[in-house]
């Protein structure tokens, strides 16, 4: 018992939770917005994937780090262009063009990066972002402590969290997008352009999730390798229904699922005679069983994934 | 004498070679209420869409308080003062109230929401117009009246001086429907003018100053009013005379189905409380009451969807224990469920699937587990030929039917398998006069051949055409029946208020 206090009264677990959390807050801050205008969104793996890799070789390529993450959400937006066009002009089924964005997101990512950056035993590395200390903050006890470890993006993604809470609920561009997504043709009538805005809020959010993935390799960590996504689109995909489609909650959900993970890690290392992939599983296992318990009573948007078609009902 | 805020001149419009509105032209004066009265697919609803915007017309103008509006724009012509109260709400479950009203009804750039004058201006609105309903509901929440009465304050809220009703009380029970149209009169009278889409003729007399008659997309007919009667009405909207068909004397035959003091308890509520009748092979045996009052149970009961909690049933002399939905099609049950698009028929599938769906485990229409398409759609095409199903043939998505369409073709799948027995839930619910006429002939046939029908209705006029004998359902009980020859609407109207209940006391 006395184990699992010392990790959890250890600054060091929750400066590991703010980490491994922002590129979660960023994904399903993406997907709640794409899904609020009524388009879900599978691409966000893909999409992460290439943020993550044209990001860091912007900056391997000489541009600061910020332009690096702009430049991953630059791509995002491709994509989400791309995704907005085959889903919200063309109609098509929203999981069958989120997966093949995925796919060709993912793909295109190896192949850009074997093309542009020689083989070699260790991968190529940049300088990441580094912790930054916020004036009277960093002299909090503990708080301090855990907050001096983060880099610049994760307090942009705390921020974003409430900015995009404000706008979905408090003003008339978060109601035009929730109406988008609970029925578009009630918006249409009361003069709202549901295309214009499912468009925006894919883009936007696809946006988001290339931030998330460029957060990996511009400040987790400072190199790029294939597959260093490991699911986590699809964990935002999740923390989007838990989250209830509200964004307040979609960060504790980031946060939750953070803690379970960086939580897992120290339990490994403390704890012997128990097979270490029991306590990978972990974080898994109590997602799903927070999920059952919360996303019984979550209101879907009630268009999502509903082709949306002038003149039809 | 009063000024048009509405003039409509010479609108066209054609989809595909089929030209759903031709020509027309009507006014609408300040303080008016004026029907557009037709039968489905006289255009009406077309022309209501070109007026709000959503279609744009191919030929004509329309004018609004002198100034023309621009077609094939909603924005515009909310802006001009017109607005539309759908049959089919436009608004979102699960929003609240007040996010239903307020979308798109401020700039979408603004950095915050004016809610709490958007509140105010709403509450002043209910007010003035007794629709009281509470911002902060979610939508999904309230009653279809309620729902209605927000559709209604969203189009006040966007300042109309018109108000388009598209069949405001298709979805509504009687009283509700009553309310809605004290509550349009006193628009009315407050200045506002209002269109309301209808094909029944009893509201039509009662709510209008003038009514309008499409036919074909043409105006037919214009009257005012006081100055018309139901039966000329009905027959202008058709093209020729109806008369909805009427029972003859004919014998009954031997009991088929029988309920001796039959309880159906759901959650703890009883949803029926010792129900008993004896249905006849060859009679119609009409059950009248308010809806709400246990028709859906008595109904999926019958049906096999429900299972009782006490009392007996006898079918065909012989007492059953729990029956299935298979059961009922095995003993030559027939059904008409109430609502046609949610139990009977599926929308997306063709006609000819609707029509085997039941049956499809018959050597008929399977062989060694594939479907015998060919027997299955030469049996759908029997349906739509004897039938008269029209707007499409076995292969098209039953969807695309008209309501009308759809019962029919409901109506023949049981039908044409000469049921012993038929359970008929509102069966002409929703229906224009031509339907209506003809679905009543239907059944009037199966009970000259032979059917014992129990027609469950909350129509007077129907159940007084059809019925041999009567009963009221009030509160999950019903009556003890009486012969048709010995009642009238006002007898009957007391049996559905519950009346003989202080008889038997």
């Amino acid at each position: 018992m006395s184990i699992v206090l010392d990790i959890i009264a250890s600054s060091g677990l929750w400066a590991a939770v703010l980490r491994i959390a922002t590129p979660l807050i960023f994904g399903t801050l993406g997907a709640l917005l794409c899904e609020r205008a009524g388009v879900l969104n599978l691409g966000i793996e893909g999409i992460m994937t290439f943020g993550a890799m044209v990001g860091w070789l912007a900056v391997y390529h000489g541009a600061d780090l910020w332009t690096g993450l702009l430049v991953a959400a630059l791509a995002g937006a491709v994509f989400g262009l791309l995704h907005a066009s085959l889903t919200v002009t063309l109609g098509l089924s929203q999981h069958v063009s989120g997966l093949g964005v995925t796919l060709f997101a993912s793909s295109l990512s190896y192949y850009l990066f074997r093309l542009i950056v020689p083989l070699s035993g260790s991968p190529p590395t940049i300088e990441p972002f580094a912790p930054v200390n916020v004036p009277l903050l960093a002299d909090l006890p503990f708080i301090g402590a855990v907050l001096s470890a983060q880099t610049p993006p994760t307090y942009l993604a705390l921020l974003l969290a409430l900015l995009l809470a404000y706008v979905v609920f408090r003003t008339p561009l978060g109601l035009a997008i929730r109406m988008t997504g609970e029925n578009p043709h009630a918006a249409e009538a009361q003069g709202v352009n549901p295309m214009a805005v499912r468009y925006g809020a894919v883009i936007v959010g696809s946006a988001l999730m290339a931030v998330g993935g460029g957060f990996l390799t511009l400040s987790a960590f400072n190199s790029f390798f294939p597959t260093m996504i490991q699911g986590r689109g699809w964990i935002c995909i999740a923390l989007v229904v838990f989250a209830s489609w509200r964004p307040g909650r979609a960060l504790f959900g980031a946060l939750l699922f953070a803690f379970f993970d960086a939580f897992q890690l120290r339990l490994q290392t403390a704890v012997d005679g128990v097979p270490y992939q029991v306590f990978l599983m972990t974080p898994y296992i109590l997602s799903i069983v927070a999920l059952c318990v919360m996303a019984r009573r979550a209101r879907v948007p009630q268009a999502l994934m509903q082709p949306y078609r002038r003149g039809e009902r | 004498m009063t000024e048009n805020v509405l003039e409509i001149d010479g609108v066209s419009k054609s989809f595909g070679g089929n030209k759903a509105n031709d020509g027309i032209s009507m006014t609408l004066a300040r303080g008016e209420i004026v029907a557009l009265l037709g039968e489905n697919g006289a255009g009406k609803t077309t022309l209501m869409s070109i007026l709000f915007g959503h279609y744009t017309p191919d030929e004509g103008r329309i004018r609004v308080a002198g100034a023309d509006l621009p077609p094939g724009r909603p924005r515009a012509a909310i802006h001009a003062g017109i607005g539309m109260v759908h049959q089919h709400f436009s608004l979102a479950p699960n929003l609240t109230v007040l996010e239903n009203v307020m979308t798109g009804t401020e700039k979408l750039w603004s950095l915050r929401s004016e809610s709490g004058r958007a509140r105010a201006k709403l509450k002043a609105l209910a007010e003035r117009f007794g629709l009281v309903v509470d911002p902060d509901a979610r939508l999904g929440d309230l009653s279809v009246g309620e729902q209605q009465r927000v559709e209604i304050l969203k189009a006040l809220y966007n300042d109309a001086r018109i108000l388009i009703l598209d069949e405001p009380t298709a979805v509504l029970t009687n009283l509700e429907a009553e309310t809605l149209f004290s509550t349009l009169k006193e628009m009315a009278r407050q200045g506002l003018s209002l269109i309301f889409i209808s094909h029944k003729l009893d509201e039509v007399m009662a709510a209008a100053d003038r009514v309008v008659v499409l036919r074909g997309g043409k105006v037919v007919a214009e009257r005012r009013a006081a100055e018309t009667s139901k039966a000329e009405l009905a027959e202008l909207m058709v093209g020729h005379r109806v008369a909805r068909p009427v029972r003859e004397a004919h014998e009954r035959g031997a009991p088929v189905l029988e309920a001796a003091s039959v309880s159906v308890r759901i959650d703890g509520v009883d949803r029926l409380k010792e129900v008993s009748f004896r249905l006849h092979a060859g009679e119609v045996l009409g059950i009248i009451g308010v809806s709400g009052n246990g028709q859906a149970a008595l109904a999926s009961l019958l049906s096999g969807t429900l299972v009782r909690s006490a009392g007996d049933i006898l079918l065909y002399g012989e007492a059953i224990g729990d029956f299935s939905v298979a059961d009922t099609v095995a003993s030559g049950i027939g059904r008409i469920p109430e609502d046609r698009t949610r139990e009977g028929a599926i929308g997306e599938m063709a006609v000819w699937e609707n029509a085997v769906l039941e049956r499809i485990d018959e050597p008929r229409f399977s062989r060694r587990g594939l479907v015998d398409r060919r027997a299955a759609i030469a049996f759908a095409e029997t349906i739509v030929r004897d039938f008269d199903v029209r707007g499409g043939g076995a292969r098209t998505r039953t969807r695309l039917l008209s309501g009308g369409n759809m019962q029919k073709l409901i109506l023949g799948r049981n039908l044409a398998e000469r049921p012993r027995i038929l359970i008929a839930a509102q069966p002409a619910r929703g229906l224009d006069e031509g339907a209506v006429a003809a679905v009543h002939a239907r059944i009037l046939e199966a009970r000259k051949a032979g059917t014992a029908v129990l027609l469950i209705s909350e129509d007077l006029d129907e159940v007084i055409g059809l019925a041999d004998r009567i009963q009221a359902i009030v509160g999950g009980r019903l009556s003890p029946p009486v012969s048709a020859d010995d009642v009238d609407a006002r007898a009957l109207g007391l049996m559905m208020a519950g009346a003989w209940k202080k008889e038997a006391a």
